[in-house]
């Protein structure tokens, strides 16, 4: 079992490598350039992503639709990755999903966004994955799931 | 005291998968960014460095762990305690040299490695390089300066993974005896004030 404080430093490291990395000239980093770090740690957390949901549903039978999938996602997934259930789900018409959890990823998020949208992808549901941080210790996480 | 380190070890543990291949996706991105396995190398170093200065503060807090008599009882402390508390393995502590200063940490299985098999083409990457970052990192700030690399690797084709560390020097500060809590609280201090301000100014840029 690893340790979550040695995850956090880790992952503060990863960030901050990533936007120095980015970074081409010594002044104020542009949108352009900031949304190109975001779109590596987000590719970055969806490797991880991917990896996990595959030891994950080794076991587990072949689920029925999109809402069995989100409530495994929801329950076994989150308690694995964020170390607890998601508080909230709410969704619309199967098409948008909102999920609210309790997590400390602060403005850090693009990482965790990548983790859940690897995983769904790894289940057969592509998706775009944004969170915001509305009220501090709480996060929201939005799943769009793409119709094909 | 004990009731207080208990709590803390329970609650603290997290998913050693996410971690393994969160290290993974790591030193895949560091790959795709430098051209050769030595920058790498470096970088990894440099990380677990900046890691292992900001760990120590959470280690002691949480240990409740003194001073060390020597650098026996540290490799023992970094072993038995440090190791158990954030990777969950016990290394053995073996190979003195004669004088003292210098000893083998042998880790029969590393958790970084869990998934983990080198190309052909990466020859000379030292995979978990982070961790002798972190190890020279946490000791600098308990005023040690130590040398730490990779001996053997089972990535590598050895049968066991074996860090070597060696003891420089006692990294002496300038300030009147007696005040070296003093002044190592401050720095940390200060780092923290430092960190804060950067997330804040991070947040409010976004």
């Amino acid at each position: 079992m690893a340790d979550e404080v040695l995850f956090e430093f880790l992952h503060m490291e990863i960030v901050s490598h990533v936007y120095k990395e980015q970074q081409t000239n010594k002044g104020e980093m542009d949108s352009k350039e900031r949304g190109q770090c975001i779109s590596v740690l987000e590719n970055m957390g969806f490797r991880v992503g991917q990896g996990i949901i595959e030891r994950l549903t080794r076991d587990s039978p072949s689920f029925k639709d999109e809402l069995d999938i989100m409530k495994f996602i929801c329950k076994d997934f989150w308690t694995k990755v964020f170390r607890r259930q998601v508080d909230n789900l709410r969704t619309n018409h199967q098409v948008n999903v909102l999920t609210e959890c309790d997590c400390s990823q602060k403005s850090y998020l693009a990482f965790s966004c990548g983790i859940v949208r690897g995983a769904l992808s790894n289940l057969g549901l592509e998706s775009v994955v944004t969170a915001e941080v509305s009220i501090m210790p709480s996060c929201k996480f939005q799943v769009v799931i793409q119709k094909l | 005291m004990s009731r207080q380190s208990n709590r803390a070890t329970d609650s603290k543990k997290m998913n050693s998968e996410l971690f393994t291949l969160t290290y993974g996706a790591l030193v895949t991105q560091l790959c795709k960014d430098y051209e050769n396995d030595e920058e790498v190398n470096k970088q990894l170093d440099k990380m677990g460095y900046n890691i292992g200065v900001r760990l120590i503060e959470d280690f002691l807090a949480r240990s409740s762990i003194g001073r060390c008599q020597d650098f026996r009882e540290t490799a023992d402390v970094i072993a038995k305690v440090a190791f158990k508390m954030y990777l969950g393995i016990t290394p053995s502590v073996t190979n003195w040299s004669p004088a003292g200063d210098e000893f083998s940490l042998i880790l029969e299985n590393n958790p970084l490695v869990d998934f983990v098999e080198l190309p052909d083409n990466h020859s000379t990457l030292i995979y978990s390089n982070l961790l002798c970052g972190i190890l020279r990192g946490a000791l600098e700030m308990v005023q040690m300066a130590v040398d730490v690399r990779f001996a053997q690797d089972t990535l590598r084709g050895d049968n066991v993974t074996e860090i070597r560390m060696r003891f420089i020097k006692r990294i002496e500060e300038n300030h009147p005896a007696g005040d070296k809590c003093g002044v190592l609280l401050n720095s940390h201090i200060f780092c923290t004030m430092k960190k804060i301000f950067n997330l804040v100014s991070r947040l409010v840029k976004h």
